[in-house]
Formats: C-alpha cells, sequence, structure tokens
C-alpha cells in the first residue's frame, strides 16, 4: 500500500442537485461541519421546472479530502447528481454601496472593466453591481475600496458546467 | 383505506412482517402505543430505558439480520434514543426508529419534551425524516424499512409528530419502491473483476482482510468458498469474527490492535490485500504509513464513500460482497493453483507456532480468558454470544470458538459500554432457539442493568457472565502500560453492588463464582433455568489483553508480553 496522495490544497466548485425538500441544506452543512471540510461559498436555489434544488459548493481540500467530499455528497439520500466538471461558468455577484459625496472619477471606467452597473441610488449614496468569476470579484472589491465604500455584500459562486 | 397516523404506523410495521418492537412510552408517542395496545401482529418489549431499547432493536438486527424496529417518545426519550443510533450507525445496523414529536403546531416554540430530533440524529443515522403530514408518512415508512436494509445497511429515523399520529390520511401503502436519488450499485464491474483475478493471480503473498460487511452481505459462505479454491489465507476484523469459522485453517484469526500475531505479520508481509467489506477502521491499520506497506489493494465495498477513504485503493470494486464473489470466484478457479501459495501459508504457520493467541491459566484465581473459553467448550454454536465493550469484549473476540456469522454481536465502531445486556435480550427475541449470553465486566453492566427487569418480565432469559476484576480493566490496562500505572477512576472494587442480590432483586437468578468448579455448576443452572441470570465470575485482576498494538503502532511491532 502506498500513500501518493499530494497533501497541496486545491480549490474546486461543485454543483450539487438535491431534492427539494425541508432540512436538505442541513444536512449538507452538517456534513462539511461534521466531518471538518471548508465551505468557501454556498449558494442554494431551485432548479427550474423541477423540484430540485442546486447548491453551488466551493470549496477546498487535498485529493483525497476532495474525492470524500464528493462521495460523502452522494451518500445523502437527498443527493441526485454531484457534478465537479473541470469545465465550467462561474460566476460570483457582488453589490457595494458608495457615498455620493466621493469623487467618481475613473469609477466608469471601472464598471466597465468588469462588466458591471449601477444597480440603485439613493439620496446619499450610488449601489454599483459586478457579475464574474471569484477572483476578479476580489480585485475588483480591492480597486473599488478607493471610493471609501459603505457596504460591499458578495453573493457567492454560482456555476454551470460546459 | 383511510387511517390516522399511529395506525398507519401499525399497518406499516405489519406490511413489513415486523415481529418484535423495543419501545418505551411517553406524552407525544401516546397515540401510537395506544394502537400497539389493539394489535395482536407484532410484540411490543417494554425496556426500562430508550438507549436500552434501541440496543436491544440493534441486537434482534444483528442476530436476524432483519431491520430491528423501535418506539421513543419525543425530548427526553429520544436524546436517550441518540447512543443507540450512533452505536448502529457506525457498525452499518438496520434499523428503523420511530419517536415521538411534539405537536406541528407547538414545534419551534421550546414545548414540553421538545428537541430538534431530526437535527440530533442527522449524523448518528443513515437517513431520518420528519413527517408534516400524514399522507405522507406510508411513503416515508415504506421508504425507511427501504433505506435501512439496502445497500451499506444502517438506522433510519422518523420523527412523528403528535398531530400527525392523529390525523386521518389514505393509507396507500407502496409495495415497490425505486428512489431516483437513491440507488445502490449491487452488481460489481465486470472488467475490474477479471483484473482483480488477474492481480490475484499474480500475487505471491496474498491475503483475505474480512470485514463486517462480509456479514451484512451474507457472503461468509462465498467467502469461505474463495478461500478455499484460493487457497489464500485470510483474517476477521472484529465485525467479521465467525464469517470463515473458527475451525478453518486458512482462517489466521483477528486482526488489528489485539489481533493474532499471524494474522497482524500476514497483514504486514502480504503483497496483495484482498479487502472484502472492512473499512480500515484505525484499531485494525495501526500507523497507516507502515500498514501493508508491501502490499497492492483490492477493496470490495458496498459503499462508494469506504473506498479510498483511509487508504490507497489499486482495485477498487463497487458492490454487494455477495454478487461480485459469486461473478469472481468461477474466473478465479480458472486461474489459480493453491499450491502456488504454500509456502506462504507455511510461514504464516510458523508465526503462529511462534506466538499463539495464549495465556497462562493459574490453579488459584480463574483467568478471564479460561471462562470465555469454558463457555466456548460447553455452548459452543448453540450460544450467541454479546458483549460489552472493554477487555472482556477483545478476550471474547479473541477466545469464543465462533462457528458462523452472526454469532457474536458486538459493539465494534462505537464502542458502547452498556450495549451487550440489551443487545442479547434482542438476540434472544430473533433468536429463541439459541442460549444468549452476555459477556461483560463490572464496569459495564452497571450502563444498563435496569433491563434485568425487561427480562424478568418479558421472560428472556439472557445469562449475563460478569468478568468481575473490579477495575475498568482496558483503561486500567492502559494506565499501567502508558501512564506509570497511575489508575486515575479505574478502581471499582471499593464500592461494588452484590450482583447476585441485585439480580434476585430483579426477579433473576445470580451466581458468585470463585472457582472452575463454582462456574461449571453455575453456568449449568443459568442454562437449565428460564430466567435472568447474573454469573459474577471473580478473575483475574491484573490480567491484560495481548498482543497488543498501541495505538498508532505498527502491526508487525506487537506487545507480546508486559513486562512490568
Amino acid at each position: 500500500m502506498k500513500n501518493t496522495i499530494k497533501n497541496e490544497e486545491i480549490r474546486r466548485v461543485l454543483s450539487v442537485i438535491v431534492t427539494n425538500e425541508d432540512g436538505v441544506l442541513s444536512r449538507i452543512s452538517g456534513l462539511f461541519a461534521g466531518r471538518g471540510y471548508n465551505i468557501d461559498s454556498l449558494t442554494v436555489a431551485p432548479v427550474p421546472d423541477t423540484d430540485f434544488s442546486r447548491l453551488t459548493i466551493v470549496t477546498c481540500g487535498n485529493e483525497r479530502v476532495l474525492e470524500q467530499i464528493v462521495k460523502q455528497l452522494h451518500k445523502l439520500i437527498p443527493t441526485y447528481k454531484v457534478i465537479e466538471s473541470a469545465e465550467f461558468v462561474e460566476k460570483e455577484m457582488a453589490l457595494v454601496k458608495i457615498p455620493l459625496n466621493e469623487d467618481f472619477n475613473g469609477l466608469d471606467a471601472m464598471l466597465k472593466a468588469y462588466n458591471g452597473t449601477i444597480a440603485n441610488s439613493g439620496e446619499n449614496f450610488i449601489v454599483v453591481m459586478v457579475a464574474d468569476n471569484a477572483k476578479r470579484i476580489e480585485n475588483f472589491l480591492k480597486a473599488i475600496k478607493k471610493y471609501n465604500p459603505i457596504e460591499m455584500v458578495r453573493s457567492g459562486s454560482v456555476a454551470m458546467d460546459i | 383505506m383511510d387511517l390516522n397516523g399511529s395506525q398507519m404506523v401499525i399497518e406499516a410495521l405489519r406490511r413489513e412482517n415486523v415481529k418484535v418492537v423495543f419501545g418505551y412510552p411517553g406524552g407525544a408517542i401516546m397515540n401510537v402505543y395506544d394502537e400497539v395496545y389493539k394489535q395482536n401482529d407484532f410484540e411490543h418489549i417494554l425496556t426500562r430505558h430508550e438507549q436500552a431499547a434501541i440496543h436491544a432493536a440493534d441486537g434482534y438486527a444483528r442476530a436476524s439480520g432483519d431491520v430491528g424496529v423501535a418506539f421513543v417518545t419525543s425530548g427526553p426519550g429520544f436524546t436517550n434514543a441518540v447512543t443507540g443510533l450512533a452505536n448502529a450507525y457506525i457498525d452499518s445496523i438496520p434499523m428503523v426508529v420511530i419517536s415521538g414529536q411534539v405537536p406541528i403546531t407547538m414545534i419551534g416554540t421550546d414545548a414540553f419534551q421538545e428537541i430538534d430530533a431530526v437535527g440530533i440524529s442527522r449524523p448518528c443515522v443513515k437517513h431520518n425524516y420528519l413527517v408534516k403530514d400524514a399522507k405522507d408518512l406510508p411513503r416515508i415508512l415504506k421508504e425507511a424499512f427501504y433505506i435501512a436494509k439496502s445497500g451499506r445497511p444502517g438506522p433510519v429515523h422518523v420523527d412523528i409528530p403528535k398531530d400527525v399520529t392523529a390525523q386521518v390520511a389514505k393509507f396507500d401503502y407502496p409495495e415497490k419502491i425505486t428512489m431516483r436519488t437513491y440507488k445502490p450499485t449491487y452488481k460489481g464491474n465486470s472488467r475490474q473483476i477479471k483484473k482483480v483475478v488477474d492481480a490475484i493471480a499474480n500475487s505471491n503473498r496474498p491475503i483475505l482482510y474480512v470485514g463486517g460487511g462480509a456479514v451484512n452481505s451474507g457472503a461468509s459462505e462465498l467467502v469461505r468458498e474463495f478461500a478455499k479454491i484460493s487457497g489464500i489465507p485470510a483474517v476477521e476484523t472484529l465485525m467479521a469474527r465467525g464469517v470463515m469459522g473458527d475451525d478453518n485453517p486458512l482462517l489466521m484469526g483477528m486482526v488489528g490492535m489485539h489481533g493474532c500475531y499471524s494474522a497482524n505479520m500476514a497483514m504486514s508481509e502480504a503483497d496483495l490485500m484482498i479487502a472484502l467489506g472492512p473499512r480500515f477502521d484505525d484499531r485494525v491499520t495501526g500507523k497507516l504509513s507502515e500498514f501493508a506497506k508491501h502490499a497492492k489493494v483490492i477493496h470490495v465495498d458496498i459503499d462508494p464513500s469506504s473506498i479510498g477513504k483511509i487508504v490507497d485503493i489499486d482495485y477498487p470494486i463497487v458492490g454487494d460482497l455477495k454478487n461480485v464473489l459469486s461473478d469472481m470466484l468461477p474466473l478465479l478457479k480458472d486461474k489459480i493453483d493453491s499450491k502456488k501459495y504454500q509456502s506462504w501459508r507455511d510461514l504464516l504457520k510458523r508465526y503462529d507456532e511462534i506466538h499463539p493467541l495464549e495465556y497462562s491459566d493459574d490453579k488459584g484465581n480463574i483467568k478471564p480468558q479460561w471462562v470465555i473459553q469454558r463457555v466456548g467448550e460447553t455452548l459452543g454454536e448453540k450460544a450467541i454470544i454479546s458483549t460489552d465493550v472493554g477487555q472482556h469484549q477483545m478476550w471474547t473476540a479473541q477466545f469464543y470458538p465462533f462457528s458462523r456469522p452472526r454469532q457474536f454481536v458486538t459493539s465494534g465502531g462505537l464502542g458502547t459500554m452498556g450495549f451487550g445486556f440489551p443487545a442479547a435480550i434482542g438476540v434472544k427475541k430473533a433468536k429463541p432457539e439459541k442460549i444468549s449470553i452476555n459477556i461483560s465486566g463490572d464496569g459495564s453492566i452497571l450502563m444498563n442493568i435496569q433491563e434485568l427487569m425487561t427480562a424478568y418480565e418479558s421472560k428472556i432469559p439472557v445469562i449475563n457472565i460478569i468478568l468481575n476484576n473490579g477495575y475498568l480493566g482496558m483503561v486500567r490496562q492502559w494506565q499501567t502500560f502508558f501512564y506509570d500505572k497511575r489508575y486515575a477512576s479505574t478502581d471499582l472494587s471499593g464500592a461494588q453492588p452484590d450482583f447476585v442480590k441485585l439480580a434476585e432483586s430483579f426477579g433473576g437468578l445470580g451466581f458468585r463464582v470463585e472457582t472452575k468448579e463454582e462456574f461449571d455448576e453455575a453456568l449449568k443452572k443459568a442454562v437449565q433455568s428460564d430466567v435472568v441470570c447474573m454469573i459474577d465470575v471473580n478473575v483475574d485482576r491484573l490480567e491484560d489483553v495481548l498482543p497488543m498494538v498501541p495505538a498508532g503502532g505498527t502491526l508487525y511491532n506487537m506487545i507480546l508480553e508486559y513486562k512490568g
């Protein structure tokens, strides 16, 4: 018997299709907590026109841990499918509230670069919205700091395999 | 047919052919008990603690192979049951446990005897349900039994609010069931099976590593056949004791922390490990980096998550062991010559001769191992042996001559003290023609001692044999070996009940044994009696379980003899 597992941490996006029923989210989050797996982000929504839900889970771990995560997810009775394809479109959304008294010089260019728009505005603020992959969202949130945002909200990733 | 929720429970159990239910009533499950009162389809055994009800259902399932069933009420009734659920889950025992819950209208209000039962049981069961509407109950109960016994078996918990047990709905019990999200794999991949046969044919020092899956799958005969036609020696895990049969010359004994020298050496020196339904428990593997390090590994298991969880597997096969072996053995017959492994078998036999499983008997003190051997000589296959947890459990695994699967009922994964007695009650209900023996220690037996009342009332003549050394012996042994003999909270000799009077006060028979003759006499009387018995055997206080692989140690480096 050899132990060839590398201990390198790998980031992985999993799409989990589950029966849309009571308690299914607690089964999954409980599985991660109980077995010491990481959840970087998690999003849930119904799959249109079915009685399934899709969870998109961003996790990390070494090869053995990732293999176990997939197998343990499969083992849950309400789990229909676990998709861990290497190729997928991954998008995350972020909302950022910026006070109106800021100098917006360059904001337009930045929003353009990140495919963003102004989602809403109020008397004293505007809300900008971007949707992009997780890494780029991170960069955007770093860059937007120069406008002294009041609040920033990230959605967690959603993914679709291609 | 319209039924209320409680009637549905009874009717579902009837259709599942349930013969015995173990349980304890209470407020939230009273409607169900009212229907229990009115029916004659199954017998209800009132235990004296909910934990014992679950262990009894568990023992029933282990002895019979059928699904064990138990009823408990909400709140403390349920929380008392949790240890039993966890115990059955880790040992893959099929059970359906039905608990009462406060009415739906009161859920979430911190009502009297309310607790989030499905929230608590989730990590301790294969699956669970909170029933929100009686119309779902027939499907849920059908699924519960199906999930419990299919694939890798396990306990299923169904939590039913009190208003649902009164709610009337249409009872439409499905004959068959298919679940789109749950489809266990039973048949092994045939190409992979061919590859495995080639790997076996090319090996020189193969070893069969037989686990509890062989029992659950009912594959014992095929495993024996495998060994016989190939001439490949085998080791058994604690959960697999009895699969090979102890008179089988190819059995090298139990493997692991307290395994036989020959079994552990076989694992260490093998070039091919053929794992048939084990789960590579740390009590078997010891230090992982040294575990079977010369071996390629074949692993057959019905649970994909078991494969590759602990060690890398060269040849994984997901499937039911019985099916996989049925496909594999005809191929194996053509390819394998059992003579090839003669020198390997001779080597292992030599290992066994150098360090056999033994103890030094003593004229003055009764050795605990002697008691177990004696029970084995006297009752052999007529008895089903349950145990609690500790030294007595390991000695039983080592020294009782098990001849078939389901003859040894023990808490393997969870190591639950207090399991043995209620389990033995369940065993006796499952197999009334057998003698049900619980081998226990003076520590464990007190953890479910109230079951004397159950056994007496329901006329279940379990024989409890207490190997009384006045210690929590296994912890004491570790303290001796690894804690410089600082016996923290393990010496029980200062305060013990009079076990004879204790048994008598519950209406049973008690025997105190100081000599071998007294033991023979007591066992004879106990076997003849039709009430619950307690044989309190005064054994050598400081006997250790050997050999021993210290936790995290290597299998080939056993403590064979303790030198103070």
